[in-house]
């Protein structure tokens, strides 16, 4: 990477912004909705309970699956931009 | 045709499969032996990881203790799924582009330490050993149950089996047979889920069927649930609970010990690109998601269709004379598994929660406490027996569990294999050791890790869920902080890692030994497990997220007060974190 540090630099920044939002959301389907925010929620119906209830037992598996192909769509996209894919 | 013939056909013609391809796939280079020559493709390498991370705990124990504690025991469904997002993002790509063999090569590259490798070694080997002493507990068991042999006798078949292919076909005969051990065990699990979900629901989907309408009453299927055991004095099944710190640290330390497990971490040096890497992650969890989505519905039903069973007639009648009893309940209790008491001499079996409040209704309709006591693991296994559905599905349950087990144990022995043979043979007692030697090596630590693990399976120390804890708390304290703070600090030194680690994992020890026993030896412990005695409600289970944080603290306070590391690994943290480049390290 010697001769391209600013890009460099860029690149692990663009990769930081891009975990850092996906733990956003990671943390909020599991440990917020599912958890310490379900009596927030308790009062939306599904199915006999609560979309709480619905989070913690399949909700937030079906967004960690969305977020780590959002994940690797969006890094092969970056690197390709800051040209450090692979060929 | 009896129902044992039926199992020993589906077990027996499952084994043969992948003895099959263990031994068309053998191995040949070392290189071969431990990443299978770096060319899986993204989806197999996601099945086979589906495979090894699927051990009988997932298989076997998980329905049955989310049936048991409902709501609560989500942690388990999350806690094992989401520890993906943490390896796709903070892991997998960086060390496949790292291109090492293994974890504690990483670990003392990155801190330019023998001593770190050695560390990270023992972390590995005593996270591993457990959970492969778990698992061949757990395969002896169901061994025993379906082949109507002896709990021992089960665990020596387990062992040769795990043996013939680990030993001999290395990690490509692992990636192959791990991906028809993933077919089988997911075509064993959702077949009798979704019989079940269409009988209960009309919902061929089990997943749907969970939130549909239960066709007997036309209520909520989860509502008809809460209603049936509400009635007989269990907690509501969807119900909140109160320890939400706890619940909390649970999930959490599940989610960290699922991306420092060695085992899963590997199976990332074997695509051919860090952009497969990624994809792998992704495609790991949608085979594991298959069946953590079937899960929850098997257990909601199972415990309704247990329930209907003993209260044909409802809640308010009387329940089921114990001369006319099911099969399958006269058949799991030779295992012992289920047991039967007839504390009030109607001949009737009264199954309810024993509990004050509870105690006056009891009373009132002469019930001298609960009289059948099922054993939670079984769950899953008696599920097929518990609907009627036929002996095939049943046979192929059995295949499923043993699947299950087996797969995990050989991947974890894969992993301590190459931690003895490449990490510390080759690494620290004799570097110039021979590529033969290291392959005999890594077969001798195989074989001897398996003999352990056997001993041990047939005298586990404590229950398989405390030692998957353990092994869960151990990986999470010890090896994740390790590998994260390698990749995303430049800071991080030798001496703060070493510190880090050994402090993270003694931390996490000692706690789950004062509530567990020492070494998990029964009456050493110095306080009872219960809610009371632990520290902010923090259960055992749940200390290694809690000795994660201790780790990472360490190490960045002892490296703050220290040197910073060499220029060359500042530049070698630099270039794990940028993918061009990675396709030259898999041609060693």
């Amino acid at each position: 990477m010697s001769g391209h540090s600013y890009d460099a630099e860029a690149y692990w920044k663009a990769n930081l912004r891009l975990i850092f939002g996906s733990l956003i959301v990671w943390a909020l389907v599991s440990y917020g909705f599912a958890i310490l925010l379900r009596p927030m929620l308790a009062g939306i119906p599904i199915g006999g309970t609560d979309l709480g209830f619905w989070f913690a037992q399949q909700g937030s598996i079906l967004t960690f699956i969305a977020l780590i192909f959002h994940y690797a769509w969006r890094m092969n996209k970056i690197d390709e931009k800051f040209g450090v894919h692979e060929e | 045709m009896s129902q044992f013939a039926i199992n020993i056909m589906f077990v027996g013609g499952s084994f043969l499969l992948y003895i099959a391809i263990a031994i068309w796939a053998k191995a040949g280079s070392t290189s071969d032996f431990y990443v299978a020559g770096g060319g899986v493709h993204p989806i197999t390498n996601g099945a086979a990881i589906g495979a090894d991370w699927m051990s009988a705990a997932s298989f076997i124990s998980m329905a049955g203790l989310i049936a048991a504690g409902g709501y609560a025991n989500s942690t388990f469904l999350m806690g094992w799924t989401g520890g993906y997002v943490l390896l796709a993002m903070l892991l997998a790509p960086y060390l496949r582009k790292f291109g090492k063999f293994t974890v504690p090569e990483f670990i003392g590259d990155r801190f330019y330490s023998k001593n770190a490798r050695l560390v990270a070694v023992i972390c590995l080997i005593v996270a591993s050993v457990t959970y492969v002493i778990g698992q061949m507990a757990g395969a002896g068991v169901a061994f025993s149950r379906f082949l109507e042999v002896d709990s021992t006798v089960g665990l020596m078949i387990a062992a040769v089996v795990v043996f013939i292919y680990a030993v001999m076909g290395g990690m490509k005969g692992i990636t192959y047979t791990q991906v028809a051990q993933y077919c089988v065990l997911i075509i064993a699990y959702t077949i009798p889920a979704v019989f079940i979900s269409l009988q209960l629901t009309g919902n061929p989907l089990p997943p749907l069927g969970l939130f549909s309408t239960h066709v007997d009453s036309g209520m909520p299927i989860l509502d008809k649930l809460n209603q049936v055991i509400t009635d007989l004095g269990f907690n509501e099944y969807t119900a909140d609970i109160d320890n939400k710190l706890n619940m909390v640290l649970f999930t959490l330390s599940l989610m960290i010990g699922t991306a420092g497990l060695p085992h899963v971490i590997i199976r990332f040096f074997t695509v051919p690109k860090v952009a497969d890497a990624r994809w792998s992650a992704g495609w790991a969890l949608v085979f594991i998601a298959l069946l953590y989505l079937t899960a929850p519905a098997v257990a909601s039903m199972a415990r309704l269709n247990l329930m209907t069973t003993i209260y044909p007639d409802g809640t308010a009648a009387e329940p089921i004379q114990y001369d006319e009893r099911p099969n399958w309940i006269k058949e799991w209790e030779v295992t012992g598994l289920i047991q039967f008491t007839d504390k009030n001499e109607d001949g009737r079996i009264q199954l309810y929660n024993d509990s004050e409040a509870f105690a006056p209704t009891a009373e009132a309709r002469g019930w001298n406490g609960n009289e059948l006591v099922v054993n939670r693991d079984i769950l899953v296994l008696a599920n097929p027996e518990i609907a009627n559905l036929p002996g095939w599905v049943i046979g192929l349950i059995a295949a499923g569990g043993l699947a299950a087990a087996l797969s995990t144990a050989a991947g974890l022995l894969l992993a301590i294999s190459s931690a003895v043979s490449h990490d510390l043979i080759k690494g620290s007692i004799n570097p110039a050791i021979t590529e033969k030697g290291e392959l005999l090596a890594a077969r001798i630590s195989m074989a001897v890790a398996i003999v352990v693990a056997t001993y041990l399976g047939a005298n586990p120390p404590g229950f398989a869920a405390q030692v998957v804890a353990l092994a869960f708390g151990i990986a999470a304290a010890s090896l994740f902080p390790a590998l994260m703070m390698g990749i995303f600090s430049k800071r991080v030194n030798n001496k703060g890692a070493i510190a880090g680690m050994l402090t993270g994992l003694a931390f996490t020890l000692v706690y789950i030994f004062v509530y567990k026993g020492w070494l998990f030896i029964p009456g050493t412990n110095n306080l009872a497990d219960t809610p009371e005695n632990w520290v902010l409600g923090i259960s055992p289970l749940s200390i290694g997220a809690v000795g994660a944080i201790v780790n990472f603290a360490v190490a960045f306070i002892v490296s703050n007060a220290t040197e910073e590391p060499p220029v060359e690994i500042q530049e070698l943290v630099e270039s794990v974190r940028y993918p061009r480049g990675a396709g030259q390290a898999q041609d060693h």
